[in-house]
């Protein structure tokens, strides 16, 4: 065989894919989870329907995205377009959040709150009621084609469509009046873009949380490459604690053998429950690795047996590694969760949440617009003055209606008229962009040559917000 | 011969085809490759029998469902028009003034006057109304026929010297040069005079003799003071807006053989809402009168 033949013959350029059948586990985590899905699931679910009396023609919801209208909406709050950086605040926010908990307590985020975990624990648990066990579904996996095997089969993918079909239509809620959306979902009535949504959510909770599953946290998920720079050896983690487990001994026979040898036998059986209830099929006895997810469900399994067997629980353990190399050395453990890392987390985390917080609150409900018309840059008037025209817009960003004031300043003898409303008192709908035609004409003679700075005004007659904007007068060069 | 030879380094098998020792490897096309090659195939012919498709010498293949992209497109016209009757109809049932005071009916007119004027208005008057030589601003303040919401309407409904039009706005500069009403001369002084009006005189002696001339013959239609008369559609000679140029040699020319411009009268092309449009944005170009 040539060189190129034992280089590219014997290894594999792609890892054989194992399905994994995880087993039905209860303890401390196993409840935990389950009351975090509970939680989740309930707020993604319910808070499209929460109301919000917001006045006509607005949907009343307390928490919309409405594209079509431009706005967002959260609870009191309301967003236009150009605030959008807010969502920016809300990213970095969501970032150091992850961070700062990684820090501390390891991968909480993938193990608890992810929704791919939570989804897939939700799809998990209903191929459970229906087709059993993790024995039972094996042994109905090597099954050839039955009648009992299709229906059961039939009825996990169909249920699973069902949950996928309810969190692509829950998605689509927080963009649409909720009760409109559900009523014309079912008439036929929604839009296109909405049923495609619905369908390609869908369809990707039906594929990542009923077929990927585990893949994309080992293959396709970013997070677990680089998470491991976030941890210390005071970050609280999954583990199994080596020194007291090994070396295993999962028979009387072997036992023996080890003291025969003159060593202790570990605490390890080798029954190997922490692997069979691994969501992600692996065996945590072999270290930390990218593919724990940090769940705690083998934690829960080994507490079971070392239970059941009469040896000390936390084998595996949720604990960080000093802690555990005290243990080890018999040293009381120290846990450290004031560390520089988590300090500037923390601190991170709160100044972002403090300059949004400081924003959102002090943030001007006005802002205007000002373009000048290009084509005639200017126009003489009969008097030999001259006249430039702009597009004024207010942006009334307010529940209530606006009276605003406009002065514009730069050069002397300026007079201003506005198209279709007088300059003291423009009216501006609520929540709306009052579109103005700006005249400003100068005397013959007063306007420099060529372009000249001015700035114009707008003021809010009730509340005294101002707002200002520079913009040029043009006149003929001379 | 065929020599079918399995591959050490890929495990495949050979074609048979050897070049100097070289072999080429049996390399299918994926299963999927080809599926998806004959699905392609079902639909083309799906495609022939439900879309047009073959042309024959006179015709062409209907399809089955009888679409048609110029069908499509009036459609699309239709319903376009649908959406926007609405605004038509409170258009067309509002007077113009009415509607440059209802802030929702004026961005709605501002709109679709600007777009009906970019498609009909803009060749000659250029966007915005930046008129060019000979063809007038208006997004200025000075109207020959009118600036009002109703002088503006009645220009566009009818035209200037429109052909064909009995409403239409007319009238007639004579050609004092060309037809020799007046002499060379006479022109000069009278070119003098309309320049004092404006203070722009360069001979005032010939301005002065100019005067007589101006009263006798065209004071009838500019006016004594040559402020012009707006019934008449006679020009202001004394502002600082000047059509046909502002120099001597523009006035001269426009004494000696007049130009007269004229506009297509666009109620005989356009329906009332768009003329209306039409009224409210050139009004608000310059501001109107």
């Amino acid at each position: 065989m040539s060189l190129a033949g034992s280089l590219f013959g014997k290894s594999k350029l792609y890892a054989e894919h194992v399905k994994v059948y995880p087993q039905r586990i209860w303890g401390r985590f196993r409840k935990l989870k389950w009351t975090t899905l509970a939680v989740l699931l309930g707020i993604y679910y319910l808070v499209p329907w929460i109301r919000w009396d917001r006045g006509p023609n607005v949907p009343d919801q307390a928490v919309l995205i409405d594209m079509g209208g431009r706005r967002a909406y959260f609870l009191w709050i309301e967003i236009w377009p150009q605030e959008v950086y807010y969502l920016t605040g809300l990213l970095i926010l969501g970032a150091f959040g992850l961070f700062f908990a990684t820090s501390l307590l390891g991968r909480v985020w993938c193990g608890f709150t992810c929704p791919q975990t939570v989804w897939t624990d939700l799809f998990m648990q209903v191929e459970r009621w229906i087709e059993g066990d993790r024995n039972a579904r094996m042994k109905l996996d090597q099954q050839g084609f039955s009648l009992g095997k299709a229906s059961r089969k039939m009825a996990k993918h169909a249920v699973w469509l069902l949950i996928a079909l309810a969190t692509g239509g829950a998605w689509a809620m927080y963009f649409d009046d909720a009760p409109t959306l559900l009523r014309r979902f079912f008439t036929g009535d929604a839009s296109q873009l909405q049923y495609i949504f619905v369908a390609l959510f869908t369809a990707t909770t039906y594929v990542l949380a009923g077929w990927a599953r585990e893949q994309v946290c080992i293959y396709m998920c970013p997070w677990p490459r680089f998470q491991a720079a976030m941890f210390d050896e005071h970050s609280l983690l999954v583990t199994y604690e080596t020194w007291r487990g090994e070396p295993r001994a999962h028979l009387k026979r072997e036992t023996a053998a080890i003291a025969a040898s003159g060593e202790k036998a570990g605490d390890c059986i080798d029954c190997g429950l922490c692997v069979r209830v691994c969501p992600t099929g692996i065996d945590i006895r072999n270290g930390q690795q990218l593919a724990c997810i940090g769940c705690g469900l083998c934690i829960d399994a080994c507490n079971s047996v070392m239970e059941k067997i009469g040896r000390p629980l936390e084998l595996i353990t949720y604990d960080a590694l000093s802690a555990q190399a005290d243990r080890a050395a018999g040293r009381p453990p120290k846990r450290r969760l004031v560390r520089p890392r988590t300090i500037i987390y923390a601190v991170a985390i709160l100044l972002v949440g403090v300059g949004m917080l400081a924003s959102l609150s002090l943030r001007s409900r006005l802002d205007i617009s000002l373009l000048a018309d290009r084509s005639p840059l200017f126009v003489r008037l009969k008097d030999g003055g001259i006249q430039n025209a702009y597009t004024l817009k207010i942006l009334n960003m307010q529940q209530k209606s606006g009276e605003f004031s406009i002065d514009v300043r730069g050069i002397d003898g300026l007079e201003m008229k506005l198209i279709g409303t007088e300059t003291g008192h423009i009216l501006v709908t609520p929540d709306a962009v009052g579109t103005f035609r700006l005249l400003l004409q100068v005397p013959k003679g007063a306007a420099p040559a060529g372009s000249t700075p001015i700035s114009v005004t707008v003021k809010n007659l009730a509340t005294g917000e101002e707002s200002l904007h520079d913009a040029i007068f043009n006149a003929p060069a001379l | 011969m065929t020599d079918l030879y399995r591959d050490d380094v890929t495990g495949k098998e050979t074609t048979g085809h050897e070049w100097d020792g070289i072999r080429e490897l049996n390399t299918p096309l994926p299963k999927w490759w080809l599926m998806v090659l004959y699905a392609c195939i079902l639909w083309s012919i799906g495609y022939w029998v439900v879309y047009p498709a073959w042309p024959s010498l006179t015709s062409y293949t209907k399809g089955v469902i009888g679409y048609n992209s110029r069908a499509d497109l009036s459609n699309q016209i239709a319903s376009a028009a649908e959406a926007q009757a609405h605004w038509l109809d409170a258009i067309e049932n509002t007077s113009p003034e009415a509607i440059a005071n209802d802030p929702e009916l004026l961005n709605f007119a501002m709109a679709g006057g600007r777009a009906t004027f970019n498609e009909n208005c803009a060749p000659c008057h250029a966007v915005g109304g930046a008129g060019r030589p000979g063809f007038p601003v208006l997004a200025d303040d000075e109207w020959i026929w009118g600036g009002t919401l109703a002088d503006i309407s009645l220009t566009l409904q009818h035209g200037i010297r429109a052909a064909d039009n009995a409403d239409t706005r007319n009238n007639l500069m004579p050609r004092f040069g060309a037809d020799q009403i007046l002499d060379q001369n006479q022109i000069n002084d009278v070119a003098e005079f309309v320049l004092s009006l404006g203070n722009r005189a360069e001979d005032s002696a010939a301005a002065e003799r100019g005067r007589q001339l101006f009263a006798d013959n065209c004071a009838a239609c500019h006016g004594p003071a040559g402020e012009g008369v707006r019934e008449l559609g006679s020009p202001n000679l004394a502002d600082e807006i000047w059509l046909y140029g502002a120099d001597k040699a523009g006035i001269v020319a426009q004494i000696y053989q007049p130009r007269m411009g004229v506009m297509p009268a666009w109620g005989e092309r356009l329906d009332s809402a768009r003329i209306k449009m039409l009224a409210v944005y050139v009004h608000s170009l310059g501001g109107g009168e």
